[in-house]
């Protein structure tokens, strides 16, 4: 029982000691001690998505776990699933459809609609709304997030066959 | 915001989480999922000194039927039982709540045990616990014990949880054949908290309804039954239930919506369960 409390994890791959403050998050301690800044800290509350990570392959709000919590774990962020190429694809639709303007909200919607691809292959748009519904974009509408998240789906499925 | 500093301690069984509450008193809190402990920590609603983190401990998150019931581990995640068979098979009316708590994000943390013990009086599993008749699974310092859910809502956030007890797990009666539930809420974005939300669970033969249990969420300090709807609904009169609502419920203003709405609202909710209730099955 201690407020200082040292941890070990995966980060991206690579294997991490620190020591950090019990009441440090997830996002902070990638940020701030691991300089990892593709997560964003938006409210700090849960709402919006913005510090979306994967915990042991689960998205999860990085600001509302505790990085004392992911002794053990392996997490993924944004810098590790872009370096490995798993994304490229959605990267580049986002670009081409203009689904982010200053960006903020882009490494959570990423993760996020990664996330919904790789447990439906051929969502509805409803359900792509659905689904991206806890990621604040403030700026593009969602419409043409809801876009590329949709062309992604329909080209991988094409890539299957 | 950031919380104010705490000191972490990872409980090893449920023994050690209790005996962890008993050490530091008023001054500890039993960590879940975080999904809404940590949100008001962050927020400096609450600064305990410190966590005891549940998520250590084995055997607390399993989804089991056994005699008649389905028992449900406090530390399930929302997402284990959105995806569980059992639950789909044999709490149907536990998998219609499901996709209208909060996010997949979330979910993937949120547990039943810290949202039957947080008991936010618009959250969507307390009312179906309610609309169920089930039981809540309490360990303390003194032992184990079992509340109906019917004893266990006691205020705004407050339940029969001591402040040195932990929740385990809640049983809910299996569904048996006859039986139908119906779930409908208005929220103002998916996955928000409701404005108004119902619960309810029914046994439906030969045309009439029985042992009608309505829980009504986001319109009082707990979720509440509606119990001269209930009878009226049993009489088969859908119009007097509605109307029954005037004297069951007197919802108080919130951040969301003033109680005349939320009034409004509740009978709107109440048709449409109850069409679910009674729609011919395929
Ligand atoms: C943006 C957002 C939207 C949300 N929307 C909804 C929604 O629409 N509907 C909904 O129902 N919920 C919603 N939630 C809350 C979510 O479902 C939480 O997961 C849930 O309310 C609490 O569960 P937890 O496991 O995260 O508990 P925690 O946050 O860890 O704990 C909550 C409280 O319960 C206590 N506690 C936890 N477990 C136990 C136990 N076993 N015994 C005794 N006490 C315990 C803790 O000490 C704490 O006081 C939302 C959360 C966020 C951040
Ligand atoms: S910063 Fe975590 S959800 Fe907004
Ligand atoms: S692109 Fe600016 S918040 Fe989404």
């Amino acid at each position: 029982m201690n407020e200082m409390c040292d941890i070990s994890l995966t980060v991206n791959g690579e294997r991490v000691s620190e020591r950090v403050e019990a009441r440090k998050s997830l996002v902070d301690f990638l940020r701030d001690d691991l300089t990892l800044t593709g997560s964003h800290v938006g409210c700090e509350h849960g709402v919006c998505g913005a510090c979306t990570v994967r915990v042991n392959g689960e998205i999860v709000r990085g600001c509302l776990m505790l990085a004392v919590q992911c002794d053990g774990a392996s997490v993924e962020t944004i810098e590790g699933v872009s370096d490995s190429g798993e994304i490229a694809d959605l990267q580049e639709a986002f670009q081409k459809r203009n689904a982010l303007q200053c960006g903020f909200c882009t490494p959570g919607m990423l993760l996020t609609a990664q996330d919904l691809l790789s447990n439906d292959q051929t969502p509805s748009r409803d359900h792509i709304r659905e689904h991206i519904s806890g990621n604040y974009c403030r700026c593009t509408g969602y419409h043409a997030i809801v876009d590329a998240v949709e062309s992604v789906a329909q080209a991988r499925k094409g890539s299957r066959k | 915001m950031k919380p104010a500093p705490f000191a972490y301690a990872k409980a090893r069984s449920v023994e050690d989480a209790i005996a962890l509450l008993a050490q530091h008193g008023e001054g500890a809190k039993l960590l879940a999922g975080g999904q809404s402990l940590i949100a008001t920590l962050n927020m400096r609603l609450s600064a305990p000194r410190i966590l005891i983190d549940l998520n250590g401990i084995a055997g607390l998150n399993s989804i089991t039927l056994k005699g008649g019931e389905v028992e449900i581990g406090a530390m399930t995640r929302h997402a284990e039982i959105e995806r569980s068979d059992v639950i789909r098979k044999h709490a149907p009316l536990i998998a219609m709540a499901m996709p209208h708590i909060a996010h997949p994000a979330i979910r993937n943390r949120g547990t039943i045990g810290g949202s039957i013990a947080f008991a936010d009086p618009a959250a969507e599993l307390p009312a179906c616990l309610l609309a169920l008749g089930g039981l809540v699974e309490i360990a303390g310092p003194k032992g184990k014990r079992t509340v109906k859910a019917d004893d266990y809502f006691k205020g705004l956030y407050e339940t029969a949880i001591g402040a040195c007890d932990m929740l385990t797990g809640i049983r809910l009666p299996a569904a048996p054949a006859a039986s139908r539930y119906g779930f409908a809420e208005l929220s103002r974005r998916h996955g928000d908290y409701a404005v108004a939300g119902l619960a309810a669970s029914a046994t439906f033969a030969s045309g009439k309804l029985t042992k009608v249990r309505l829980a009504f969420f986001g319109v009082d300090l707990t979720p509440v039954r509606a119990k001269a709807a209930e009878m009226a609904l049993a009489g088969g009169d859908l119009d007097k239930a509605v109307a029954a609502l005037a004297s069951d419920l007197d919802p108080p203003d919130d951040i969301q919506e003033n109680g005349a709405v939320k009034k409004h609202l509740a009978g709107v909710l109440l048709r449409r369960v109850v069409q679910q209730l009674t729609e011919t099955r395929a």
